[in-house]
C-alpha cells in the first residue's frame, strides 16, 4: 500500500515541482521569529479573501442581476434559502472585515518601514490589491439594490463627469445609461463576480512571490539576511512551516470570535455594515435626504467633500490614492521601523492617525460648514504627512538599530503585568452581607485608574521623543 | 505642534449635530420570544395594514412555524380569507387603484422595521393629530406630511398637536388626546407594541435563532483558540 503511494507521489513529483513549492513558500521560507500583533493581518486578509470567494459564489446561486428582480432576491437568500442568511451575512461582513484587517495591515507596513527598499514592489503590489479591493467593494455593493447601492452609485459615477471634456461621455459609458439603471447592475455585476476577483488574485499571487523574493520585514527593521548561519540560513529566522502556519492560526481563531459575534450578533453593526436604508428597494425617483457611502470609504468621501470646486475634489480624493503609492519614496529616514524613528515621524504617524479617523467620521455625516471646515484641517494633514515626508524625514535624529532582532515577549511573559495592571484598578471592599458578616466585593479603584491613565499618557508622551 | 492638537479636538464636538428634528421618539418593547405578542401583532397587521401595505417577504407557513401555530390555525385566525398557507402576505390592493387614491403605492413593509427601526415605528404610529388643512384631515408628528390616513383613529381616538414656533417655523411638540377612543392609552399603547414587535420580526425571522445559535458558535471557536493555542506553544518551544 505504501509502496503505491510512494509511486504515485513519484509519479506525481516527476511531472511538477510540488515539493520545491512547498518548501520555497512554506516549509524553508525564513521568517523573522520576532512578529508582533501586527503581523497576523497579512494572513487574516488571505482567509477573509477565501471567505469571500466562498460565500460570493454560494450568493450567485440565487442572486438575479436584474433590476427588477435583484432586491428581491436578496431578501430571497436572507429568507427561503437553507442557510442563505448566513451566507450572506458572511459576506457582507466579510466586506467590512476587509477593509479592518487591510487597513491595519497597511498601516503595520507604514510604522515598521516595510515598504521601504528593497520591498517597494511588495507595497506598490498591495496599494494596487488595495485599489481593487475597493473597486470590488464599489460594485459589490451596488447589487442588493438598496436606495443606498443606488444612489452610492449615482454619486461617485457622476464624479467621472466632472472630469473636463470628457467626463459626460465617460460616466455614460461606465453606467451604460444616463442613469444608474438595469444596465449599470448587470455590468457591475459581471465586474463584481469575475473581472475584480480575477485580477485581485493574481495582484495577491505577485504580492506574494515578491515577498518570498526579498523576505519579510519586522518589528525591529533588521535584515535577518545579513546574519547567516553556516547552512546560510537567517540566524534571526524561523521556516514559516510550522512555526508561523500555528501561529496564524491562532490568529485566524480569534478572528473568526469577531467575526462571529458581529455575524449572529449585530449584523448591521449599528448601521455601518449594512446601512439602514438599504433595506428600502432602489428608487430612481427618491433620493435619500443624506447619502453616505460604506464606512471604508469614508475617509476619501470626506477628503472629496472637502474641497469646494468638484474636479479638484475628485483630483484631491484620487490625489490622496496616489500619494500612498509614492510612499517608498516619499520616505528618506535610514531607518525602517518606527522603533529606531526620531520624534517628528511619531508624532506625524500620531496626527495622520487621528486626521484618517476623523475623515473617516466626518464621512459618514451630513456636510455642514462646520464640519467642513474640521474636514479640511484634516484633507491638509493627510497630504501634509505624506507630501512633507521628504523633509522631516531627513531632519530627524535616529537612534541605533541593533545588528540583531530585540526578543519580542510571548502573551505568558505579559501575564504578571496584565495581572498587576488589574490589580491595580479593581478595588476590593468588604461589604456587610444577611448574615451579618462581610464579603468581599470587587469595584473599580479610582484613584488606580487614574494613575494608570496618567501612566499610560506619559507613557505615550515619551514614546514620541 | 500641541496647539494645532488642542485646537483639533476643540472644533471636534461641532459636527456632532443633531439630525433631523420633529419629536423625541419613544422606544419600543421589543421581544421576539413573546410569540403571543407576535401572533397579536400578526393579527393586527392583517387586519389594520394588509388592505393596503403588503409584507410579500413572509409566507403565512413561515409565520406558523417561528410562532409555533397550527397551519389551520393560522389560516383561520390571522390570514385573510382565501389565502394559502404558502402565500406570502400580499396585499388585496392594486398598485393601480392605490396611485389614483393616494397617488402613491404604499410601500411594501417586510423591511421597514429595519429601514425605519422599531423606535420610530412605535412612535410614528401613535403620532397622528388632527390636521385640516391636509387632505387625509390628519397629520403625523413624526413623519410630517405622510399621505397616509391614521388607520387607529377609531381605537386611540383623535390627538390634538401642542405647536410652537421655533426659529420662525411651526414645530410639533407635544400630542394630547382630544377625544378617547375605544381603547385607552395604555391598551392602545400596548397593541401598536405588539404590531411593531411583529414588523421587527418580519424583517428578518430568523433573528431570533441566528442569536441562539450564535453562542454554540462562539463556544465552539474558544475551543478551537484555546486547542491552536496550545499547539502554537508546544511548537514555539524550541524557539529562543
Amino acid at each position: 500500500m505504501k509502496q503505491k503511494m510512494n509511486q504515485y507521489s513519484d509519479w506525481l513529483l516527476e511531472r511538477f515541482p510540488l515539493s520545491d513549492l512547498w518548501n520555497e513558500h512554506m516549509a524553508h521560507y525564513y521568517a523573522p521569529k520576532n512578529f508582533n500583533i501586527w503581523y497576523f493581518f497579512g494572513s487574516l486578509a488571505l482567509f477573509v479573501l477565501v471567505n469571500q470567494f466562498v460565500t460570493g459564489i454560494l450568493l450567485t446561486m440565487n442572486y438575479k442581476p436584474d433590476a427588477k428582480l435583484a432586491f428581491d432576491s436578496v431578501e430571497y437568500i436572507m429568507r427561503d434559502v437553507n442557510w442563505g442568511w448566513l451566507v450572506r451575512y458572511m459576506h457582507s461582513t466579510g466586506a467590512s472585515a476587509f477593509f479592518i484587517v487591510v487597513y491595519l495591515h497597511m498601516f503595520r507596513g507604514l510604522v515598521y518601514g516595510s515598504f521601504k527598499q528593497p520591498r517597494e514592489l511588495i507595497w506598490i503590489f498591495g496599494m494596487l490589491i488595495f485599489v481593487c479591493l475597493m473597486a470590488e467593494a464599489f460594485m459589490g455593493y451596488l447589487l442588493p439594490w438598496g436606495q443606498m447601492s443606488y444612489w452610492g452609485a449615482q454619486v461617485i459615477i457622476s464624479l467621472f463627469s466632472a472630469i473636463p471634456v470628457i467626463g459626460d461621455e465617460l460616466s455614460l459609458w461606465i453606467r451604460g445609461d444616463y442613469v444608474v439603471s438595469d444596465a449599470t447592475l448587470n455590468r457591475f455585476f459581471a465586474f463584481h463576480v469575475i473581472a475584480v476577483p480575477l485580477v485581485l488574485l493574481i495582484l495577491v499571487f505577485l504580492h506574494i512571490v515578491a515577498l518570498h523574493e526579498v523576505g519579510s520585514n519586522n518589528p525591529d527593521g533588521v535584515e535577518i539576511k545579513k546574519n547567516l548561519n553556516w547552512k546560510g540560513n537567517p540566524i534571526d529566522g524561523i521556516p514559516f512551516h510550522p512555526y508561523y502556519t500555528v501561529k496564524d492560526i491562532v490568529g485566524v481563531g480569534v478572528f473568526m470570535f469577531f467575526f462571529a459575534t458581529v455575524i449572529f450578533y449585530m449584523p448591521e453593526m449599528g448601521g455601518f455594515f449594512l446601512e439602514h436604508a438599504n433595506f428600502i428597494p432602489a428608487d430612481p425617483l427618491k433620493t435619500p435626504e443624506h447619502i453616505a457611502p460604506v464606512w471604508y470609504f469614508t475617509p476619501f468621501y470626506a477628503i472629496l467633500r472637502a474641497v469646494p470646486d468638484k474636479f479638484a475634489g475628485v483630483i484631491a480624493m484620487g490625489g490622496a490614492i496616489v500619494v500612498l503609492f509614492m510612499l517608498p519614496w516619499l520616505d528618506r529616514s535610514p531607518v525602517k521601523s518606527i522603533r529606531y524613528r526620531g520624534g517628528l515621524f511619531k508624532k506625524a504617524v500620531l496626527l495622520f492617525v487621528i486626521a484618517f479617523l476623523g475623515l473617516g467620521y466626518l464621512g459618514t455625516q451630513p456636510a455642514t460648514p462646520g464640519a467642513t471646515m474640521v474636514a479640511r484641517v484634516f484633507t491638509a494633514v493627510y497630504f501634509g504627512f505624506f507630501l512633507l515626508m521628504p523633509l522631516y524625514t531627513r531632519w530627524e535624529k535616529t537612534k541605533p538599530v541593533p545588528e540583531h532582532l530585540t526578543p519580542q515577549p510571548t502573551l505568558e511573559d505579559r501575564i504578571p503585568a496584565i495581572k498587576a495592571l488589574i490589580e491595580e484598578v479593581v478595588e476590593v471592599r468588604q461589604v456587610p452581607d444577611n448574615l451579618g458578616g462581610t464579603i468581599p466585593k470587587k469595584g473599580p479603584n479610582w484613584p488606580g485608574i487614574q494613575a494608570v491613565l496618567i501612566r499610560f499618557a506619559k507613557n505615550l508622551k515619551k514614546s514620541l521623543d | 505642534m500641541k496647539k494645532t492638537l488642542y485646537t483639533l479636538l476643540f472644533l471636534l464636538p461641532f459636527n456632532v449635530l443633531a439630525s433631523g428634528g420633529g419629536m423625541k421618539l419613544d422606544s419600543a418593547d421589543i421581544d421576539l420570544s413573546d410569540i403571543q405578542s407576535l401572533e397579536r401583532g400578526a393579527k393586527h397587521y392583517v387586519t389594520y395594514c394588509l388592505g393596503c401595505h403588503s409584507a410579500k417577504h413572509i409566507r403565512y407557513k413561515r409565520i406558523a412555524l417561528d410562532l409555533k401555530l397550527d397551519e389551520a390555525e393560522i389560516l383561520k385566525n390571522v390570514a385573510p380569507l382565501g389565502a394559502g398557507i404558502y402565500d406570502q402576505m400580499h396585499s388585496a390592493m392594486n398598485a393601480h387603484d392605490a396611485e389614483k387614491w393616494f397617488g402613491t403605492t404604499p410601500p411594501d413593509l417586510s423591511l421597514i422595521a429595519r429601514s425605519r427601526g422599531a423606535d420610530w415605528l412605535y412612535s410614528y404610529l401613535r403620532s397622528f393629530y388632527n390636521d385640516p388643512s391636509k387632505p387625509l384631515g390628519v397629520n403625523n408628528a413624526v413623519f410630517k406630511d405622510v399621505g397616509m390616513p391614521n388607520v387607529f383613529w377609531q381605537l386611540q381616538g383623535t390627538q390634538a398637536a401642542e405647536i410652537h414656533k421655533v426659529e420662525g417655523q411651526d414645530v410639533v411638540t407635544g400630542l394630547r388626546l382630544e377625544q378617547p377612543g375605544q381603547l385607552s392609552p395604555k391598551e392602545f399603547d400596548k397593541l401598536v407594541n405588539d404590531l411593531v414587535n411583529f414588523l421587527v420580526y418580519v424583517g428578518e425571522p430568523v433573528q431570533l435563532e441566528r442569536q441562539q445559535m450564535g453562542k454554540y458558535v462562539l463556544f465552539f471557536i474558544l475551543m478551537f483558540i484555546v486547542l491552536a493555542y496550545l499547539l502554537k506553544k508546544e511548537y514555539w518551544k524550541d524557539v529562543h
